[in-house]
């Protein structure tokens, strides 16, 4: 293992991003990419903007990311070494994993029982809101430039006043009976 | 010495609780001051925005426990702001209710029936209003003919909606920027402002103490407006009665921080905590098999519509059945749950890796628009129970705004468990069959159990061990201090509860106007409701009796021809 005082800066940028791309996974952004494993096609939690949504002052966990990344990459090298995967000194031990097995990590960490899970859980929900939310980012300015997470979910425009509404909503028909003890109020009974 | 304020009633909380309260007491002649921990929003900065700091943080609260995680209202209005507005009224077995302690949970003189003009005047207040299926979205409607097609009957749910002004954005946990959702902001809270009730936001109450008077001091910080971890002053407030609303996750913090100095606290406070036996499945809807199935289209697709609509409009009763044993009974509800929440806990069906996270939960993702929601509310066995409180607030606040650490622990019981195994089988009944879709039961492993409706850990009842107030919502061994909110509900109500608290606390207030007069407080009761109808009508009823008794006199006056 390389010391701490010789650790590339960048170590701590492939940490969490390896960690966040194995939340909801994306696929390499370019040749030779360590961090994104590219276990899945189409950009991933990464790209969506993790990152920037673990670092934003107003989740409450940037003063804890420090320790997280050291403590995740103790937690691989011992995973590894359970496993029995050599790891590659050049790349922090989490990066150093496959995808399989960071997930199986993750889920270790994020199981009933484990002593740090509420930390991991956390991290995984901050990691996977930047995806399905966005909430770094104003929702229509995440919409106009094409958030990767919204479009995956297909989530739909805003008007022209940056506003959602819907003028066709119901199919317009009983689509039931309704409960025979239903009162006058339209409440059970 | 220090000048300390001074008032009537001091009102903790302004949701369903808190506003009622206030406006009967303000509008009785009491001199009322409401604290509130939240922001106060007007309805133009209820924003379409999921962005850190934008209203959807600013006015949610959002507190992980140990096997409970507890959603609820952070601002003027409280949990009437984020709700959904389905307003149902509680089934006839409800009140008839024993729970795991065998003995019935609610006082004796309280049953449906005893409900109902109370239900009543909510109704009228808000106002509730009935849905028809012209109102029902395309996700209610699907649930309601999936429902059909098992067998099933399904009802569009009554609603504290205006339709005419309602578009179906679905942003309703945002507030309503369109004033659609009757929200207390549009009836009780600013008819008590108007009767000279003094609503204070970003007031946190901590705790109370007795002044020599036999009323009581109130302690409070100042909450920063945007890093609510911060708190820029304190202060105190001197009331003769207090009323606390600070809704089931904060109502019996507050009371266990005060016991120093008040003296010991019944025994429930704080534990027989409910979930309203709350849990959730989302299915993936096949869109094929629901055009061929049900019969539906919508033009581009049979349904593909998760995102439009109001929250749930359509719930399946038929288990609301009162010959059934007790934690067989559930409704389901049909439901949205905006991103940032509302996706992370469905889980992949049949995975083969982690089933929450990871490469197939995304794929899933793909599917989002087809996705359908249900919410199950049961009978659980009011398990929860709250350890030491933090050092302020109700939980130890983790981000600027909404996310927090609560003392609360929830292990759910045989009986529990066995209640949300029923449900979710009887989801799958409904949604699977013939392929209708695949169903994706959220996981519990990850936050624990969770609930939109917390109950019950301060709550009424005539059992002094199993009760922390009696039945006039007085708490025990502490006249005076009243409890208005979700917290004084004996257990899980098996429907959505905003218009039981509600009913519940209109109940209550003649008691409170009574113990205020006691104490010295001019004060009456007998407002109208707050938008003034009941008073018109009573004035038209008069001016038409007093037409009638002139008219009479007129005809008496008149020689016989």
């Amino acid at each position: 293992m390389t010391p701490d005082n010789l650790r590339p800066p960048e170590w701590w940028t492939m940490t969490l991003e390896a960690f966040a791309d194995t939340v909801l996974p994306g696929e390499r952004r370019w040749d030779g990419d360590r961090a994104v494993a590219g276990a899945a096609t189409g950009d991933g939690a990464v790209a969506a903007g993790a990152l920037e949504v673990l670092q934003d002052p107003a989740g409450g966990i940037a003063g804890l990311l420090d320790g997280l990344v050291d403590d995740l990459n103790e937690h691989a090298a011992q995973y590894a070494a359970e496993l029995g995967v050599v790891l590659d000194d050049a790349v922090p031990a989490f990066v150093g994993l496959q995808y399989a097995e960071r997930a199986g990590l993750l889920q270790r960490l994020t199981a009933a029982g484990h002593p740090e899970k509420e930390v991991w859980v956390g991290l995984v929900m901050f990691s996977y809101m930047a995806f399905d939310a966005a909430p770094h980012m104003h929702t229509v300015d995440a919409i106009a430039d094409g958030h990767p997470g919204l479009r995956l979910l297909g989530f739909q425009r805003p008007d022209a006043t940056g506003l959602w509404r819907f003028d066709a909503f119901s199919y317009g028909r009983p689509l039931a009976d309704l409960h025979p003890d239903t009162t006058p109020t339209g409440s059970p009974a | 010495m220090t000048h300390v304020e001074q008032t009537d009633v001091l009102v903790v909380g302004s949701g369903f609780g808190g506003a009622i309260a206030a406006y009967h007491l303000a509008a009785g002649g009491a001199k009322v001051v409401v604290l509130e921990r939240g922001p106060w929003l007007s309805a133009d900065e209820y924003e379409h925005d999921f962005k850190f700091g934008s209203s959807s943080t600013r006015i949610f609260d959002f507190v992980l426990g140990d096997g409970m995680s507890v959603l609820g209202g952070n601002c003027v209005g409280g949990g009437s702001v984020v709700y959904f507005a389905a307003m149902p009224r509680a089934p006839r077995f409800v009140f008839e209710r024993t729970g795991g302690t065998g003995r019935r949970m609610w006082p004796s003189v309280l049953s449906r029936d005893v409900l109902e003009p109370w239900y009543d005047r909510v109704s009228e207040a808000l106002p509730v209003t009935q849905q028809n299926w012209n109102d029902v979205t395309f996700a209610g409607g699907l649930f309601a003919a999936a429902c059909s097609h098992a067998g099933r009957t399904a009802n569009p749910v009554p609603a504290a909606i205006d339709r005419d002004l309602c578009t179906n954005c679905n942003w309703m946990m945002s507030g309503c920027r369109y004033d659609a959702k009757r929200s207390l902001t549009l009836n009780y809270l600013p008819a008590a402002v108007a009767h000279g009730a003094q609503i204070r936001p970003l007031h946190e109450v901590q705790k109370l103490t007795r002044t020599a008077d036999g009323g009581y001091r109130v302690h409070y910080s100042v909450i920063d407006d945007v890093d609510y971890r911060v708190e820029v002053a304190d202060g105190q407030i001197d009331a003769k009665v207090v009323v606390l609303a600070a809704g089931a996750g904060a109502t019996p913090v507050i009371l266990q921080r005060s016991e120093a100095d008040l003296g010991p606290m019944p025994h429930a406070v704080g534990r027989y905590f409910s979930g309203n036996g709350e849990r959730l499945n989302t299915a993936v809807i096949d869109e094929d098999r629901a055009r061929e199935l049900l019969g539906l289209d919508r033009g581009d697709a049979a349904y593909a519509a998760y995102q439009i609509g109001k929250g749930p409009v359509v719930a399946s009763w038929d288990r609301l059945d009162g010959s059934l044993p007790e934690f067989d009974r559930y409704s389901l509800e049909q439901l949205y749950f905006p991103p940032g929440l509302g996706t992370i806990l469905a889980q992949v069906p049949d995975a083969t890796g982690p089933s929450w996270f990871g490469a197939q939960k995304k794929e899933l993702l793909r599917t989002w628009q087809s996705w359908m929601t249900i919410f199950i509310m049961s009978e659980d066995d009011n398990e929860g129970v709250f350890g030491p409180p933090p050092p302020s607030g109700n939980a130890v606040r983790i981000s600027q705004q909404m996310l927090g650490r609560s003392s609360i622990s929830y292990v759910p019981t045989a009986n529990t468990r066995h209640g949300w195994a029923l449900a979710d089988a009887d989801v799958r009944d409904i949604l699977e069959r013939d392929g209708l879709s695949r169903v994706m039961p959220w996981t519990n492993e990850v936050v624990g159990a969770y609930t939109v409706h917390p109950l019950a850990s301060c709550r009424i009842g005539d059992d002094p061990s199993t009760s922390a107030l009696d039945d006039r919502h007085e708490l025990r061994r502490h006249p005076g201090i009243f409890v208005t909110d979700g917290s004084a509900v004996p257990g899980a109500l098996t429907v959505n509860p905003a218009l039981t608290i509600a009913a519940l606390a209109e109940r209550a207030v003649p008691a409170i106007v009574a113990e205020a007069r006691r104490r010295g407080v001019q004060v009456r009761y007998g407002a109208p409701a707050p938008d003034g109808s009941t008073s018109a009508r009573d004035a038209a009823a008069r001016d038409a009796m007093a037409r009638d008794a002139m008219a009479r006199l007129a005809r008496a006056a008149t020689p016989a021809g």
